[in-house]
């Protein structure tokens, strides 16, 4: 018998989501296409919202359910749906990157293993059972958010990766703490969606002002160009 | 890897190592690699079948595939002038080293004195060894069409060989053992388990599978007239005999990754005794898998476009990328120290 035939039916949901997330979040760094990103980080947001439906299934914790209704609408539907209004209104639909994707692919299967080796550890500081498996993965996806706001000269791009850091963090709050209070839910969900808002507003502005989303174009101040 | 195949050697006495000296298991085994060779043709017939129905055609009866090789089986085989022997010969080392390929492999009973004798790696060795002699019958007529699609399936195959043995060790890491029909009897006990290592391993064999055996995205198999054939370029010198003997092995191919995947990842219904019932439940259930795996085959081959083959390396890439995925999350969520 292995470790995951030990493991009840939603702990082997749990794993096989965070296993999904991880591949969410690989997709986020390769893709080359703004808008199948966006559909990628919607996908993300999906998964991380069952995995709220799941732990709040298994724990009976009934204001779970309403913490992955409030993740499923703001993040799989209401974020995507304004960064594809964003890129629609830009004229990014059929932008493509340039950055080198297999790169960030062998930095980011290193990234996994070194967030491993760093998670194992944990269990000195306290009884952390089935989840320690889980945050490595989740600490994984935060870093690969890092690299990806890293690698990636599209400012949408990188918003989007910065916003996958957060469905990290998400993740490993709820697969640990069974769930925090409401009140800090509520007010993470609508950090992310300000947020979200912000970075539409200075889409606009960055665009209007230098004419171009690359950040390699954002090095001059515009004060400064004659 | 040795420490795999050192692994296997123990499990080998005790797994089935009974096995080898019951004249009855071997009888089965033979009979099994039969059965093999008989149903194969059947199930390319069902996959054309299955298609033309997607596309709204009546398409060939399923039977087709059999009239196909007696037709070809009682024509003349003519051979060009400029070939070697090894024109001649690669036929039945092809057809041959396909056999032995599917003997390892447990169809309806996991235990098998073959399956005792030869791993998964093995397996890949024989698939390895007929795909070297027909790359090399291709080269062998020295026509501009043969040697593009040699090379062309060598290309294929270097970059589908290491997905595949990377799906298959997360296979080996969770059961300990690279022996296919030990690994399907633990894979049992352990009863249904979500694993997600394998539903990455799961994906990147059916991709593989799907570029092996020369199917749509890389290859299309109902083509001889396009300048982007792979299989088919290989073959087109070939008539007669030694042609059905490759389209049978062709469809052999097939049907052992069509076996391979679906009782690897779902062993349930297999027999693990040697008993009549077992057996004949064991037969009913393969048939059924094959069944829908077929279907599913012949969607996707509907749904999807050929690729251009330059853009083949990056299919194979993320085949490889979803198995190393596999055996990351093997070794991150499946593994606990």
């Amino acid at each position: 018998m292995d470790y995951l035939s030990t493991l009840p039916l939603s702990g082997q949901l749990i794993n096989l989501l965070a296993a999904l997330v991880l591949l969410t979040s690989f997709m986020l760094l390769v893709q080359l296409r703004l808008v199948s990103v966006i559909h990628t980080f919607a996908w993300q947001g999906a998964l991380v919202a069952a995995v709220t439906v799941i732990v709040a299934w298994s724990g009976h914790h009934g204001h779970l359910y309403l913490s992955a209704l409030i993740t499923f609408v703001i993040k799989a539907m209401f974020i995507p749906w304004l960064l594809h209004y964003h890129v629609n209104s830009l004229g990014l639909r059929r932008y493509v990157s340039a950055h080198p994707p297999v790169t960030g692919l062998m930095i980011a299967s290193m990234l996994v293993v070194f967030s491993y080796y760093i998670i194992l550890p944990i269990e000195l500081i306290g009884d952390v059972g089935e989840s320690r498996n889980i945050i490595a993965i989740t600490l994984s996806v935060v870093l690969i958010g890092l690299l990806g706001m890293i690698i990636r000269h599209h400012a949408i791009g990188q918003v989007v990766s910065f916003m996958s850091i957060e469905n990290g963090l998400f993740f490993a709050a709820v697969a640990t703490t069974k769930g925090m209070p409401l009140v800090v839910e509520l007010g993470i969900a609508f950090d992310v969606l300000v947020a979200a808002v912000l970075f539409g507003v200075f889409f606009f502005d960055i665009h209007g002002r230098v004419g171009s989303m690359d950040v390699d174009d954002m090095t001059r101040l515009s004060e400064t160009r004659d | 890897m040795i420490a795999a195949i050192a692994s296997s050697d123990i499990l080998l006495d005790s797994v089935s190592g009974s096995d080898l000296l019951n004249p009855f298991a071997w009888l089965m085994a033979i009979l099994q690699a039969f059965l093999f060779v008989l149903l194969s043709p059947l199930l390319s017939g069902w996959i054309h079948k299955c298609k033309a129905f997607l596309q709204n055609r009546r398409g060939a009866p399923v039977l087709q595939p059999y009239r196909d090789l007696r037709k070809l089986f009682g024509k003349e085989a003519i051979v060009a002038e400029t070939t070697s022997i090894i024109f001649r010969i690669a036929p039945y080392i092809v057809f041959s080293s396909t056999l032995l390929a599917v003997a390892v492999i447990p169809l309806v009973a996991t235990m098998l004195p073959t399956a005792a004798i030869a791993d998964i790696i093995v397996l890949i060795g024989f698939l390895a060894l007929g795909r070297f002699f027909l790359v090399l019958a291709g080269l062998d007529a020295g026509t501009a069409f043969g040697g593009m699609g040699s090379s062309r399936e060598t290309m294929i195959s270097s970059m589908a060989e290491p997905a595949a043995l990377m799906a298959i060790f997360i296979l080996a890491m969770t059961v300990h053992t690279t022996n296919l029909a030990a690994a399907i009897e633990l894979s049992l006990q352990n009863g249904f388990v979500i694993r997600p290592s394998f539903l990455f391993a799961l994906i990147a064999l059916l991709m593989v599978a799907v570029a092996e055996t020369g199917r749509i995205p890389i290859d299309n198999p109902s083509t001889h007239l396009e300048l982007t054939m792979i299989h088919e370029a290989m073959l087109l010198e070939y008539s007669g005999r030694h042609l059905a003997l490759m389209e049978w092995s062709a469809s052999l191919k097939l049907m052992l990754y069509g076996v391979l995947i679906s009782n690897i990842f779902f062993p349930w219904g297999i027999a693990t005794e040697l008993t009549v019932p077992a057996i004949l439940m064991a037969l009913l259930a393969i048939i059924l898998k094959l069944f829908v795996l077929a279907m599913i085959l012949a969607l996707s081959e509907t749904v999807l476009a050929k690729m251009r083959v330059f853009r083949a390396p990056q299919y194979l890439n993320l085949a490889f990328f979803l198995a190393l995925l596999g055996m990351i999350s093997h070794l991150v969520l499946e593994v606990h120290v």
